[in-house]
């Protein structure tokens, strides 16, 4: 995945991945459930979803066990954090270029 | 080419996001309101019926006490479970009508923060009651209570963080004049908590 022309991480181009990055950026830790409730998608679009920011290192997984049923949380890399800091800092760049 | 108006929607979905998954924000005011109007019914009717007057830091359990010490805690019991119940009562229409489920991870966290200050306070003040210290009850029952919401409005409004140090600071009060005990619970579980429903109320009615 390649930044664009005007600093946007073409990462977080969808909606859903944008969701997961603001939602682990004010949370530790946050399982696979709690994700999908809060953004309110189904099961395998929140997965390919977690997969892709999986592969570029933004998210980290770790995987447990909670009463013999696999529990499975995400955390913000610190390469992850400073690419979504970037893509804020790029927003707020092209909202005030745009004025 | 995305538009602007692309750019400040992704910020505010960002930013809601962020509330979202981070603060429980179900409590209504007027479950302040409801907890307030309950605390002071119950100071009134241990004033007047149950003749519940606190004047010194000492009273002994086994001698003649000049009010029934188990009636007042049964009323204190009644009341919390009162305002526990309109609370969660009323966060649970909140959050449907928001579609949003109350027992969220930010429920969870919110409770988790309060629990350890509650706790702690709940055992001392049985302790106090045990040992016969009734007059520590309230001061010590406003400063837990205080530190609890200290603790939680991380994870809710921030609001509540004022509410606290209202609480705390009541309460250390209250640790001085021992024999305005039931004037000083009434003003804190009563007063305190109408006048931050009605600003929650006024702020976020929507």
């Amino acid at each position: 995945m390649k930044i664009s022309l005007d600093g946007l991480h073409k990462a977080f181009e969808s909606k859903v991945r944008l969701g997961v990055m603001s939602a682990l950026a004010v949370n530790d830790r946050i399982d696979f459930s709690s994700l999908k409730e809060l953004l309110e998608v189904t099961d395998g679009n929140l997965a390919s979803h977690l997969k892709a920011l999986e592969k570029v290192e933004f998210i980290g997984v770790e995987k447990s066990f909670i009463d013999r049923k696999p529990n499975t949380k995400y955390f913000m890399t610190v390469k992850g954090k400073k690419a979504f800091n970037d893509h804020l800092s790029a927003l707020e760049k092209l909202i005030k270029s745009h004025k | 080419m995305k538009k602007e108006q692309d750019y400040i929607r992704d910020i505010a979905e960002i930013r809601s996001m962020m509330e979202r998954s981070s603060k429980f924000l179900s409590l209504s005011g007027w479950a302040g309101i409801m907890a307030g109007i309950y605390a002071l019914l119950g100071a009134y009717i241990a004033f007047t019926f149950l003749n519940f007057r606190p004047e010194e830091l000492f009273y002994s359990t086994s001698g003649p006490s000049p009010f029934n010490l188990t009636k007042v805690i049964l009323l204190a019991v009644t009341i919390l479970i009162m305002a526990l119940g309109t609370a969660v009562f009323l966060s649970y229409k909140r959050a449907s009508k928001r579609n949003e489920k109350l027992w969220n991870p930010t429920a969870k966290q919110l409770l988790a923060s309060m629990m350890v200050p509650l706790v702690v306070g709940g055992i001392l003040i049985l302790l106090m009651i045990l040992k016969g210290l009734i007059g520590l009850v309230v001061p010590f029952s406003l400063l837990f209570y205080g530190l609890a919401l200290f603790n939680a409005s991380r994870y809710t409004y921030q609001e509540v963080k004022i509410l606290g140090l209202t609480e705390i600071i009541l309460g250390l009060i209250s640790s001085w004049f021992v024999e305005y005990g039931l004037l000083f619970w009434a003003l804190g579980f009563g007063v305190v908590h109408i006048i931050y429903g009605i600003h929650m109320n006024y702020k976020y009615k929507k």
